[in-house]
């Protein structure tokens, strides 16, 4: 039976993307935020999943207005690094896992939530960096990513984004899925994205160090409570853009102390907490929970 | 009935709804189209050859024109699609959004290296953060006036 073993919780901003891939790691400005993933690549290698289920949001890149899915699931073999105006990153080719990213997409969809099935698109930095983030520099040509990618894009770029509460119980649905895969894999489930920013007019800029904290206790601690925050807190107290956290809820809701939407099992063990201010016009949140 | 929209009153914000989406159609597609190297080219080779051969008003014209990033959310343009004329002009995402605040650019790092835009004051319009309307513009262009 395959089995999620621990959540990966980190912000995906673009320019972290490019410092690493302009060598710019060892600079006084991103020397504290990289050294605060230096335990998390050293636990990548320790803790190697078969499986990674990374979830993150598309921004306009491999969905234009022409369609605007809520939930995609990718089920391709692979996925190109998109050029999203700067030239595409030189990072590895992602690899799918066709046979599991097509047994989700039957599960959850017959647990009442619709998927988008996408079969051919392009992965734009919102994946790619929380995967450089974890596994550190690689070559795009000599190396791989340490293992398949099954790509989950939610829509946090039009309103009305799903809300908190159903990326919770969608996350229970997911878990569902992964646990009724026949072959014994080790799947980790990654939420992406936040924590607050605002990219937008004359409050561009805005951090919430206090509320991005408060929220991250109860995501851990608390996660029913977390799921219920609404919409409108999330873009008054963390910015327009700060609504991206939702996509946290969903490995949190997959953790294994949560089941019917309560927390009945017990808690994840808390393996690395980490934040820091600014990469670029953002708050830089990074967790990584295991199930015990 | 109206549709719920509970973000109308923080200040500095406009939330790309269903309504913007439907007015900024154009101008995103636009944007979305400099995503290939081929379109970049041309674009700018001649921006306003280029932007006549889409649906877009002349007002979402203009504002791309003046590079004015707050104009053009306003006739309906969304962030992440914007962001590909930040990037066909070599510009970052910090600039981009820097540039919507009035304040240059090495005043707006330096506030994100300081810790970021306080909250307080900015919650709700009317309130009087550094974000709110008679605020504006911030940094030193706001001081000469």
């Amino acid at each position: 039976m395959a089995k999620i073993t621990a959540s990966v919780f980190t912000s995906h901003v673009p320019a972290i993307g490019a410092a690493m891939d302009l060598g710019k790691t060892q600079e006084d400005y991103w020397k504290p935020l990289f050294a605060g993933y230096d335990f998390s690549k050293q636990w990548m290698k320790d803790n190697k999943p078969d499986v990674i289920f990374l979830v993150y949001n598309d921004h306009a890149t491999a969905f234009s207005l022409d369609l605007i899915p809520t939930f995609a699931i990718g089920t391709a073999a692979e996925y190109k690094p998109a050029d999203e105006g700067w030239g595409p990153r030189p990072v590895p080719v992602v690899k799918g896992h066709p046979e599991l990213a097509s047994h989700i997409a039957q599960s959850v969809i017959q647990q009442d939530f619709d998927l988008t099935i996408v079969n051919k698109m392009d992965v734009d930095h919102g994946l790619t960096v929380p995967l450089s983030l974890m596994c550190g520099e690689l070559d795009p040509v000599k190396d791989a990513w340490p293992c398949p990618v099954i790509p989950f894009a939610v829509n946090v770029v039009q309103y009305p984004v799903p809300s908190g509460q159903r990326c919770f119980n969608l996350g229970q649905a997911i878990r569902k899925a992964i646990e009724s895969y026949d072959e014994d894999i080790n799947v980790h489930i990654w939420g992406t994205g936040g924590m607050s920013h605002q990219l937008q007019g004359a409050r561009a800029g805005l951090i919430n160090r206090d509320w991005d904290n408060a929220w991250l206790d109860q995501l851990i601690n608390d996660p029913v409570a977390c799921a219920a925050t609404p919409h409108i807190d999330y873009v008054r107290e963390a910015g327009s853009e700060g609504i991206e956290l939702v996509m946290w809820l969903i490995a949190r809701g997959a953790m294994s102390d949560v089941n019917n939407g309560q927390v009945t099992g017990k808690a994840p063990k808390l393996a690395h907490r980490f934040y820091h201010v600014p990469a670029s016009n953002t708050a830089v949140g990074h967790v990584i929970l295991e199930n015990t | 009935m109206a549709l719920d929209k509970p973000y109308t009153d923080v200040p500095g914000t406009i939330i790309f709804d269903a309504e913007q989406s439907r007015k900024g159609y154009w101008i995103n597609q636009f944007c979305m189209s400099l995503m290939k190297a081929e379109n970049r080219e041309r674009f700018k080779a001649n921006e306003r050859a280029y932007l006549d051969e889409w649906a877009m008003t002349e007002e979402q014209k203009q504002a791309v024109l003046a590079r004015d990033l707050n104009w053009c959310m306003r006739t309906g343009g969304n962030i992440y699609f914007l962001a590909k004329i930040g990037a066909t002009d070599g510009k970052s995402f910090q600039q981009m959004a820097g540039s919507m605040t009035g304040m240059t650019e090495e005043e707006y790092r330096n506030m994100m290296i300081q810790g970021g835009r306080s909250i307080e004051g900015n919650r709700y319009i009317g309130e009087n953060g550094d974000a709110q309307a008679q605020n504006q513009p911030q940094g030193s262009a706001g001081k000469k006036a």
